[in-house]
């Protein structure tokens, strides 16, 4: 019994100890995980519950508590008032992907695989169109857009977005096409294909994922955007659904759950797509912040 | 394709070869002719416009009509812009919101990153749930937020109904009922130190210290962002290799001093990144605060992007509004610029 205790007795005894300790982290790390869902979750909660709150018994003294009667009504309201907005979303949000997408894929194929004298530099030039606060360039771009006549209208927005949606869908493409290997490009030139032919018939098919990962992106970014709009386009009758939820919140002629209703009608395109691609938008979350 | 060297065959190697070449001096060309038009774009967009932008900041373009005539001393509307208490108010305020922004986004999302590392029930779930706000619009947070600080409801609601409030009565203290975004105060001001030690502080119009009810926006803005903030430092987390953790345990060291001291000094470049990217939004903060607050009781909410919005479009001051949007710019610009030359520096 009193055998001396073995290499092997102290390291088990350790590792149980050790083991114990790290139950009790993991359940304390849990309650504070718990906590924060919590707090995350609050403002949804408010929001959906309220919105589905009947008009007639949607007081503010009553926000925390679940709706007596379950009603349609606040979000056949929100619906109504929305719906030529959310209209107008889609139409913008839907070119402006497709367009700023598409051509940072051919600009980042071109700076990862056709580097050319200064390329760096001018790569670096194009970003720090990403970081500029826009307040500095919203006069000139009336005027551009006054003088073109695409002010006003959802064409003019479409072309903002796209052009300063260019940076950063040129510097994710780029990342992403200096990790396909070189090799697969030399074989393709060596096989007579020309840099376009490569890029179409090589490097895109290899890129669906990426491709989804900047659409996503730009997707959410566009959707959610609001100085642009509000600058943009003036007029009520073009205006995209962040614009219009903001007038609806400020109407005090509108009942307080069918501004809560019209806030989850406006998010709710964003947040199907992080509920259905999460997955992507977690990878352009990161992709989009450059690589320090 | 294969193609062997044979004797029969170098007339076909040789053409190739020439091929290449000549293709070789035309393709040197393609890839900037490629780049040229969105090089055009942003050259004009962003550089040309921010000329624009500056070049009306220092004219006498000062009502509807424009006027582009240098405005004399060219640096007039910018001495006008820093003895306009409301810009005076809306730097203080910028400078409060980062600092509190930054600290809240960090702190939650390090945190989060760090909890979601330990091995529990659901990671999945409590990082989807972290993460979910930023997928939304920040018009649809400043609406709900608007309403859960809204002094009369909200959260000091639910400070009654848990019964949080009638404990504190009991226990002989007073209601905790706070009145955020309607809270006028400006906390911990400096001004009398200030004047104490640069006598023409004097000149201030501006409280400086930390107005109340701008904490409800930081609380608001850090909501969104810090599921970003988690994400980038759950990225940063995976790229260290196992072996860091394991060496510093083996050394004795704590689960605390794995962290603090050698995990997060680890992370410093995602840090640095995390850093710049919040210190950006902050800057050009604008929806949330339209939608939750507007400018707030004696500005105490205001922002300078608010304020160059409406000084352009509301109250057509178009040199006094293009002075205070160089003025985000060059704030920006003295943290974005040296980080862009030193992550192009480090890959190439």
């Amino acid at each position: 019994m009193t055998s001396p205790t073995t290499v092997s007795q102290i390291k088990n005894r350790n590792t149980g100890l050790w083991r114990r300790i790290k139950h009790a982290n993991a359940w304390t790390a849990w309650f504070m995980l718990v906590a924060m869902a919590i707090f995350f979750l609050l403002p949804v909660y408010v929001l959906v519950m309220n919105g589905l709150k009947d008009p007639a018994s949607a007081e503010l003294s009553q926000m925390w508590r679940p709706p007596s009667t379950w009603s349609w009504g606040g979000f056949s309201e929100a619906w109504e008032r929305l719906s030529p907005s959310m209209i107008n979303s889609v139409t913008l949000v839907v070119p402006a992907t497709v367009i700023s997408t598409f051509i940072g894929s051919v600009n980042g194929y071109f700076f990862a695989k056709w580097k050319f004298k200064g390329s760096e530099y001018l790569l670096m030039l194009l970003l720090f169109g990403f970081f500029i606060p826009y307040q500095a360039v919203l006069l000139p771009l009336v005027r551009f857009l006054q003088w073109t006549g695409l002010y006003g209208s959802v064409w003019g927005l479409i072309l903002t977005h796209v052009i300063y949606g260019l940076p950063i869908t040129t510097l994710i493409f780029r990342n992403h096409f200096s990790t396909l290997p070189h090799g697969l490009f030399e074989a393709a030139k060596v096989d007579g294909a020309g840099p376009f032919r490569t890029f179409w018939s090589v490097m895109l098919p290899l890129s669906v994922p990426s491709i989804v990962v900047v659409a996503i992106f730009q997707f959410t970014n566009i959707w959610n955007e609001f100085l642009f709009a509000v600058t943009v386009v003036p007029n009520p009758e073009a205006q995209p659904v962040t614009v219009a939820l903001n007038n609806l919140s400020g109407n005090f002629s509108v009942d307080w759950n069918v501004v809560m209703a019209g806030a989850v009608t406006a998010a709710l395109p964003t947040a199907l797509v992080y509920i259905f691609l999460g997955r992507f938008f977690v990878k352009g979350v990161t992709a989009g912040a450059i690589k320090g | 394709m294969t193609t062997t060297l044979s004797e029969g065959e170098p007339s076909t190697l040789e053409r190739r070869q020439r091929q290449r070449k000549k293709r070789g001096t035309w393709q040197k060309y393609i890839s900037p002719l490629v780049l040229l038009p969105t090089s055009a774009g942003i050259a004009i967009f962003v550089y040309g416009f921010i000329a624009y932008t500056f070049w009306v900041s220092i004219s006498n373009w000062g009502g509807i009509k424009e006027d582009l005539s240098v405005r004399e001393p060219a640096t007039g509307n910018y001495s006008d812009l820093l003895t306009t208490t409301r810009f005076q108010i809306d730097m203080r305020n910028t400078v409060i919101f980062t600092v509190l922004f930054m600290v809240l986004a960090i702190g939650v999302g390090l945190g989060a990153a760090i909890l979601l590392e330990q091995k529990v029930r659901g990671r999945k779930f409590f990082r989807n749930v972290i993460l979910f706000p930023y997928a939304i619009s920040l018009v649809v947070t400043g609406v709900v937020w608007r309403w859960l600080f809204n002094p009369e409801v909200g959260i000091n609601l639910l400070f009654d109904v848990t019964g949080f409030n009638s404990v504190l009565t009991q226990a002989g203290g007073s209601e905790l009922e706070p009145g955020w975004t309607t809270d006028p105060s400006v906390w911990l001001q400096i001004n009398s130190l200030l004047v104490a030690i640069f006598p023409f502080a004097d000149d201030l119009q501006v409280k400086l210290g930390i107005p109340a009810a701008i904490i409800p926006v930081a609380i608001a803005a850090s909501w969104q962002v810090s599921g970003f903030v988690m994400a980038m430092y759950i990225g940063g987390m995976a790229s260290l290799p196992n072996s860091v953790r394991e060496a510093a345990r083996i050394d004795g060291a704590s689960e605390w001093q794995v962290y603090s001291k050698v995990i997060i000094p680890m992370l410093k470049p995602v840090t640095i990144t995390v850093g710049v990217i919040l210190l950006h939004i902050s800057l050009k903060t604008f929806d949330l605060v339209v939608a939750m607050t507007g400018t707030g009781p004696g500005f105490a909410t205001d922002m300078p992007s608010l304020f160059v919005f409406e000084t352009m479009f509301k109250a057509t001051r178009y040199n006094l509004a293009s002075a205070a949007s160089i003025v985000i710019l060059l704030f920006a610009s003295v943290v974005v610029v040296p980080y862009l030359i030193r992550s192009s520096r480090e890959e190439s």
